[in-house]
């Protein structure tokens, strides 16, 4: 049960909780106080500390909004959100429920007759374009993972051609999404000219910009990663003469793993911080447009809708992280290595 | 040479000497691009290593074993003058020379199992799944791993690592083996244990061996000549010490043969001086 427990809280990235456990087993009491002193009460403390500075300094200050929101406004708004999506929820599932009902007696008087469905057109709530950001984010984090991993195996496998990619990497690695943005939009308005297409513009224009920024860490520690291998590694590869193919795929790679998926972890936090930039900018119905709507709509709300906002991107991004490294732990053969 | 002294006196049986040779390293060079000029490993080397023998070459860090000994896998350029392996030159590195490397250099992804059949699918493609299967089964059965066949190499201990990078080499089925300090870095009961091990599986496959090594005793212990090589640069074959200890040879026997010191002083001194 305690195991169990523990190992629970070790995978989740809860490792917090772990003296909590101990301490109800009675284990070592006076250690795991401590413990829980150092991994829980302290950092509780700061949060409290956080909490008072930020509501001190928002009570001083009034904006062209109204007073600037503290915890307590924001919490409100938070709730009130989630309240909103509830009872678009509902509308929803009532519109579909009528529908359905009107369809079914139009069957029962004329077996023969049309029979049309209409899709609910409510506005997106907030749990909605977080959905949107996260699919928006994933689409460009694979598309960036599809350029980056070959381009980045080619590079670590020949000098040669990282010294070619290189000075293009160096370029492009540090230009603003911002940068990007508009000529993204430029071409894919050119090329994707659809108008009833499967994914809507601004999300494949977000998308890609997302994979223009975040390809960069992934490619960049591939290629170190695979230029790197234990030159033991490729001596036995060597002396076997294993054909290139099977020195790639069995050694190179499992070899590189690790780094691989640091790259990754990299790009998608890069990913996911970029994101709310892009979506502002095309109009992508994410969080990036929700802050944008808010700011430009001006409630005496708004500013603590983004504020919610703020936290949620936090939030989603942490989850995100400890996602990828217990999947890097997963491949990694190096116990020792996290 | 004294070499070539040497194996002329004990070897006037049925064959020439030619027909018994698996290696012959002749005129051997190699010189190091380092800034300011060049840097001569070994200049001028002479070695001829029979077939089924076993040979240790002992020598100070640095002068050039471990050069020579890559020489020999074709990880390393050949500066001057050539090797034969069993009278082909040696070009570039191929699975009839089967390594063991200092650190045991296992996959550490991959299984015991998986480690050695790599090899064995490389050496035997046209066997059957099962056969390869049941080649690395037998060697790792002969190094004490038939416990440890599915644990992944990472999970091994160093010393069972090792085990299983003898196993590898000795599958591959090898005309010679190259032994690069393989115990080196294991503590000295985990040594003297593997030194057993190699020696069991050496003894009913055969296979022309060098062996590098630190170890005075060791060297003694395994091998049938002890080659002394001089500080480099420019290293050069100091000695050559013949140990005529019967094999199979059990420890026991060979420390308390009333030769063992004798040929003990004789390296130690060559060292020291």
């Amino acid at each position: 049960m305690k195991a169990v427990a523990i190992k629970f809280l070790n995978i989740t990235g809860m490792r917090w909780g772990i003296p909590l456990v101990k301490l109800f087993s009675g284990e070592q009491v006076l250690q795991q106080l401590k413990e829980i002193g150092k991994t829980i009460v302290a950092p509780i403390l700061a949060i409290i500390g956080f909490l008072l500075i930020w509501s001190f300094f928002a009570s001083q200050i009034t904006t062209s909004l109204g007073r600037l929101p503290g915890p307590v406004a924001v919490w409100q708004q938070a709730q009130s959100l989630w309240q909103e999506h509830l009872v678009e929820r509902k509308k929803a599932d009532e519109f579909y429920a009528r529908q359905e009902d009107r369809n079914a007696k139009r069957r029962a008087e004329n077996p023969g007759a049309k029979i049309s469905t209409v899709e609910f057109t409510g506005k997106p709530t907030y749990i909605d374009q977080i959905i949107t950001s996260l699919k928006t984010v994933f689409m460009g984090f694979t598309i960036a993972s599809l350029i980056a991993l070959p381009i980045g195996v080619i590079c670590g496998l020949s000098k040669t051609v990282m010294k070619a990619f290189n000075p293009l990497i160096q370029i492009f690695k540090p230009v603003s999404p911002l940068a990007w943005l508009p000529i993204v939009t430029m071409i894919v308005s050119a090329v994707y000219v659809t108008n009833n297409g499967f994914f809507a513009k601004s999300f494949i224009i977000s998308a890609i910009t997302v994979s223009l920024c975040s390809l960069w860490a992934t490619l960049i520690n591939t290629a170190l990663g695979v230029s790197s291998v234990n030159i033991d590694y490729i001596n036995v590869a060597k002396v076997l003469q294993l054909s290139p193919t099977k020195k790639t795929f069995k050694i190179l790679l499992p070899a590189t793993l690790p780094l691989i998926f640091t790259g990754l972890r990299i790009s998608l936090g890069v990913g996911w911080m970029v994101l709310i930039a892009s979506e502002m900018l095309a109009q992508n119905p994410g969080l990036g447009k929700f802050i944008w709507d808010e700011f430009q709509n001006g409630s005496s709300h708004s500013l603590a809708r983004i504020m919610v906002a703020v936290f949620t991107i936090g939030i989603i991004g942490f989850i995100l992280d400890r996602v990828m490294v217990e999947l890097q732990k997963l491949v990694s053969f190096e116990k020792a290595s996290l | 040479m004294i070499m070539s002294e040497v194996i002329a006196m004990q070897e006037p049986e049925e064959k020439t000497i030619s027909e018994k040779i698996m290696l012959d390293i002749r005129n051997l060079t190699k010189i190091y691009p380092v800034r300011g000029g060049d840097y001569t490993v070994l200049e001028n080397l002479q070695l001829n290593i029979l077939k089924e023998e076993f040979i240790s070459i002992i020598g100070h860090s640095g002068c050039g074993k471990s050069t020579l000994l890559t020489m020999i896998a074709g990880l390393n350029c050949i500066s001057g003058g050539q090797i034969l392996l069993d009278g082909i030159p040696i070009t570039k590195p191929g699975p009839d020379r089967g390594v063991v490397f200092q650190s045991p250099s296992l996959f550490p992804w991959m299984t015991a199992m998986e480690n050695v059949l790599l090899g064995v699918e490389q050496v035997f493609p046209h066997a059957t799944k099962n056969d390869r299967i049941n080649i690395c089964k037998y060697y790792l059965d002969k190094v004490g791993l038939e416990n440890a066949f599915h644990k992944k190499a990472s999970e091994l201990s160093q010393g069972m690592q090792q085990r299983v990078g003898i196993a590898r080499a000795f599958a591959l089925k090898p005309k010679i083996l190259l032994l690069d300090e393989p115990f080196g870095m294991l503590d000295s009961l985990t040594r003297a244990e593997l030194q057993n091990v190699l020696l069991e599986v050496w003894n009913k496959e055969k296979i022309t061996a060098i062996m590098i090594t630190h170890d005075v005793d060791e060297s003694i212990f395994l091998a049938d000549r002890v080659i002394m090589m001089t500080s480099g640069p420019k290293a050069q074959i100091g000695d050559v010490l013949k140990i005529p200890f019967e094999r199979p040879r059990i420890r026991k026997e060979v420390i308390e043969h009333s030769d063992y010191y004798h040929y003990r002083r004789h390296l130690i001194n060559f060292l020291e001086h």
